[in-house]
């Protein structure tokens, strides 16, 4: 607890780079407290993971971010200068659109109707139809344009839907547990197309994830959540903290300590 | 425009169809101005049946119908001459009043709406039955196109340029809700206005339209059109344009029919719509 305490004093300022700071943050469902003095602080081009267990509070995290869950507490967003630049715009994959997979609509449709005033049902243009194709290559996905929404496999529809977060380009995107319904291959180049665009756009980005291999090897930080911010810090500083372990149970740091063994010294310290 | 503007119009599209049409049928002028009403709301009907059906909303536009019903028993009771303006009041508030309690509480959507489609319909009934008048409302549940007025087409025409105008301003947003909610909210739609707009449309076509139609078909014949159409498309555009294409064909066929069987003609036209539903669920499977 006394390295969190250390980390949150270290964050006050923004260090000349953009940033986005969770304020305080509390969620309660009825009598339930479900979040608590939740404070975060993402810097820019970083990806932080929020693990934790089932029912700790990750995706309602989210949720609170996007303002779709009443909470008290602020998000600030702050530019380069550490100037209050107001609301930022947020980008956001969701676990999983549960949506009519019979709904006659378009991946064009879909991306119309969130970007464009034209209203979808009366006509489309070149114009729309090259920026969308565009958006969609951003994630290697141009050739679904005309499929149904409903006809997309699980990890079409989450290319889509990242493609759909990163226009217009946000300040911060939110992916909530993007592994559900995916192969392990589909997740691995998912997470490299994260990658990729987060390095080309400075994206500051908040993965809530299940798969802790993966987290490991793509998450600049980790913040371990379970109703309130149970520790925080970089892969390996929250992966050796025994409060993760207690958490996660033993069989997969054993099998990490294993794996990383050469490196174990190196964690350490 | 004046209401000599409105005859002159009218005159000139019973000029029109005795023309271009030159049947039996269409040498009544009921039956031109109910071709006329049938062009203005069967449009409208297939338009906003897309959202009703996309949003699972079936139960609640039919609940809409009660209220509408209630609400012309309550302009009688009141004694306005004209029970529709009562009606339409009364229903838009029975729809925002289901909207905000659908969004706020935690119960299932059709139980609340259940519940209130009950109270409606029995309230309804008890006000029309009081003093033992019943009879003279028993049109309401039928309905009946052929009384149309050309008052009321003007009426009709007016509200078919507001939804257009309107469906224009909001789909974009009523098809992101629809889609789903938390996408809606983080691109910053205001999901509960959007819904309310909408519904007080459809509360808005369904009271007015419910004694030319009558209270018990005036649902199928938002859903049918726009269920037929979600069989056999596969983009928001054609389903729009196939539902309307659906309405309109229907409308027309059974007004015709109504006039050569001798039946009533809103069901006639449910039962053209229902027809067309079985066709297109049989090209389903093509459109997958």
């Amino acid at each position: 607890m006394k390295e969190l305490k250390e980390q949150q004093l270290n964050d006050v300022q923004c260090s000349g780079l953009c940033c986005t700071k969770v304020k305080n943050f509390n969620v309660n469902f009825g009598n339930t407290k479900v979040l608590e003095n939740v404070n975060l602080h993402i810097h820019c081009g970083e990806l932080t993971a929020i693990i934790g267990p089932n029912g700790g509070g990750k995706s309602t995290l989210l949720k609170a971010m996007l303002g779709d869950v009443k909470h008290t507490g602020q998000l600030e967003y702050l530019d380069g200068k550490n100037k209050d630049s107001g609301v930022p715009v947020i980008g956001y994959v969701p676990q999983n659109l549960s949506f009519d997979s019979g709904t006659p609509t378009s991946v064009l449709d879909l991306f119309m109707v969130c970007n464009s005033k034209i209203p979808a049902w009366l006509l489309t243009t070149k114009g729309i139809k090259n920026k969308v194709r565009e958006s969609l290559a951003m994630v290697k996905a141009e050739h679904l344009i005309n499929r149904r929404i409903g006809a997309l496999s699980g990890g079409e529809l989450q290319r889509v839907l990242l493609a759909l977060a990163l226009d217009p380009i946000p300040d911060l995107l939110l992916l909530d547990e993007p592994v559900s319904g995916i192969d392990q291959n589909g997740l691995e180049v998912f997470y490299d197309t994260v990658s990729e665009l987060r390095k080309k756009y400075d994206l500051s980005i908040i993965l809530v994830s299940h798969d802790l291999d993966l987290v490991e090897k793509y998450a600049d930080r980790v913040v371990l959540i379970n109703g309130t911010v149970l520790c925080s810090g970089t892969p390996q500083e929250v992966f050796n903290n025994q409060i993760t372990s207690k958490i996660f149970g033993m069989t997969w740091f054993k099998q990490r300590a294993n794996d990383h063994d050469n490196n174990r010294g190196e964690a350490d310290a | 425009m004046t209401i000599t503007g409105v005859k002159q119009m009218l005159n000139l599209w019973s000029d029109f169809i005795t023309v271009i049409l030159p049947f039996q049928w269409a040498d009544y002028d009921f039956m031109k101005n109910a071709l006329l009403a049938i062009l203005l709301i069967t449009p409208l009907f297939g338009l906003l049946g897309t959202m009703i059906v996309s949003n699972k909303m079936a139960f609640f536009s039919d609940a809409l119908g009660h209220g509408a019903f209630t609400g012309i028993a309550i302009g009688s009771v009141i004694g306005l001459v004209s029970p529709i303006f009562a009606a339409v009041a009364f229903s838009i508030v029975f729809a925002l009043i289901i909207t905000v309690i659908k969004n706020k509480s935690r119960a299932s959507t059709d139980t609340i709406i259940g519940v209130f489609s009950s109270i409606a319909i029995a309230l309804g009934l008890v006000l029309m039955s009081l003093g033992g008048s019943f009879n003279k409302y028993s049109s309401y549940l039928i309905g009946d196109l052929l009384s149309i007025t050309p008052s009321e087409i003007f009426i009709l025409i007016g509200v078919f340029i507001i939804v257009l105008f309107l469906w224009s301003v909001i789909f974009n947003k009523l098809l992101m809700v629809s889609i789903n909610q938390s996408l809606a909210r983080s691109r910053g739609v205001n999901t509960l206005l959007v819904e309310m707009i909408f519904t007080t449309m459809v509360a808005v076509i369904v009271t007015i339209s419910i004694q030319w139609v009558g209270l018990l078909i005036i649902n199928s014949l938002l859903v049918l059109p726009a269920a037929a159409a979600r069989n056999i498309t596969r983009n928001v555009r054609q389903y729009t344009l196939v539902s309307i294409l659906i309405a309109v064909f229907s409308g027309i066929c059974g007004l015709i029919a109504s006039y050569y069987l001798n039946t009533a003609t809103g069901a006639t036209i449910v039962l053209v719509s229902g027809i067309i539903f079985f066709i297109t669920l049989g090209f389903k499977n093509k459109f997958e």
